[in-house]
């Protein structure tokens, strides 16, 4: 995949891997009724964070699967996180250029858009396969997401530096 | 997707995948169990004893209670015997615990630590102490997923304990109402009545409380009243549930309901 600099192989994998792993156990994390309305969506975020800066290793592909892994959590049908968060990384890989010169506030709001397509994604295709729903509530944890980014952004960003992934 | 909606092949594919999940939800789990054992250890003496003696009181009442019943149902199934009608066979049931809620708020699922390798089957009901809670509606190896009663695909046959008035109890997608479908104006349902399984359709079984009447609304412009029920199951507390296990004949395959 990389074809510039031989890249130490191995650990920065499992440390992906491990972010994404707390993301899947954080969006399942029991909340009281009310606040899981605002739940963030967490896996979206570490998947715009890691497509944003190793865009040569996280991509399509492994957001494919991490939406396989959400629909069994979420019990939807097979597919739909998947579809959405494949659209996401691909939106991504579009703007990973941009979105690195952004201050954290612009990304914050591009992480809301983002993070809405998804939602309005999902929602649109659970639609299709029963559910109905009635108002636009299910657009909150884009909101939620956006204020969340800075932080989210920090944190991944010192794990990047911390183990050196490249 | 359509795959997934359609063939069975593909659902096999979902059971492996939540396997490989099912260690992550034990994780999530452990926050909440852990807790629970602390406040079992930090407790107060005298709330102890309280509860004990309050326990031992309802103990002693459900006792009573328990002797009546024996003593009833037998003489109901000897005076069925005499009819020659069917007897009514007791359901066995199983504790188990409930380790996840579905994140989606729109779907009102929760998982359940009882899988295939335990025998759980598709359309097994699940109960808890106040009352019917919902069906399993996915399985995997170790853990199973179950529809609530409130969630807004799910329909349950009930009657009305006080007169037998057979209905639908609707979810609405609340977690703590449920709507009677297509009652007429003149139906004699008044707030306060209890809403009992009717055992119609063969999923659930005959009996079971369901929910409280909260509010019957009459309005002479409607074709039908409006009746909102409160299920009398903690649908968002309970964490030791029942399982069912209907007698085999009872069960009806999942995919010929379909």
């Amino acid at each position: 995949m990389n074809a510039g600099a031989p890249t130490p192989s191995g650990g920065g994998g499992l440390i992906i891997l491990a972010t994404f792993l707390v993301g899947l156990m954080l969006s399942q994390i029991p909340l009281p009724y009310f606040v899981e309305w605002a739940r963030p969506e967490w896996v979206a975020m570490i998947l715009i964070y890691w497509v944003m800066a190793l865009p040569h290793r996280v991509g399509m592909g492994v957001a494919f699967f991490l939406g396989l892994f959400l629909d069994v959590i979420k019990g939807s049908v097979l597919g739909l996180n998947a579809l959405s968060l494949t659209i996401i990384a691909f939106l991504t890989l579009l703007l990973h250029q941009r979105l690195r010169m952004f201050p954290v506030v612009q990304q914050a709001l591009m992480v809301m858009v983002l993070v809405g397509i998804n939602q309005l994604l999902f929602h649109w295709m659970q639609a299709f396969t029963g559910y109905t729903g009635d108002n636009l509530i299910f657009l909150l944890p884009c909101l939620v997401s956006a204020v969340l980014w800075p932080w989210l952004f920090v944190v991944l960003r010192g794990i990047r530096r911390l183990f050196r992934i490249k | 997707m359509v795959a997934d909606l359609y063939s069975a092949k593909v659902r096999e594919s979902r059971a492996y995948l939540s396997l490989l999940l099912t260690p992550l939800q034990w994780v999530v789990d452990v926050p909440s169990r852990f807790a629970g054992e602390v406040s079992d250890i930090v407790v107060d003496r005298s709330l102890l004893v309280k509860e004990n003696a309050k326990l031992k009181s309802e103990a002693l009442l459900l006792e009573r209670k328990v002797q009546q019943n024996d003593a009833l149902w037998l003489e109901n199934n000897r005076l069925r015997q005499l009819l020659k009608g069917s007897q009514r066979v007791d359901e066995a049931v199983e504790l188990v615990e409930l380790i996840g809620v579905n994140p989606d708020p729109f779907q009102h699922q929760v998982i359940i630590n009882r899988g295939s390798e335990n025998n759980v089957v598709l359309g097994q009901p699940i109960l808890d102490a106040g009352g019917v809670m919902g069906q399993v509606t996915e399985i995997s190896y170790y853990t199973s997923r179950v529809m609530l009663i409130t969630d807004a695909r799910h329909a349950l046959p009930v009657e009305i304990n006080r007169n037998g008035f057979r209905t639908i109890a609707i979810g609405k997608g609340e977690l703590d109402e449920l709507e009677l479908d297509h009652v007429p104006d003149t139906a004699d349902i008044q707030e306060n009545d209890l809403v009992i399984t009717s055992g119609l359709g063969g999923r659930f079984p005959r009996g079971y409380p369901v929910a409280v009447v909260s509010e019957v609304i009459r309005d002479p412009g409607q074709q039908f009243a409006r009746v909102r029920i409160k299920p009398t199951a903690l649908l968002d507390k309970s964490r030791h549930l029942l399982l069912v296990n209907m007698p085999e004949s009872k069960v009806i395959p999942f995919e010929e309901v379909k």
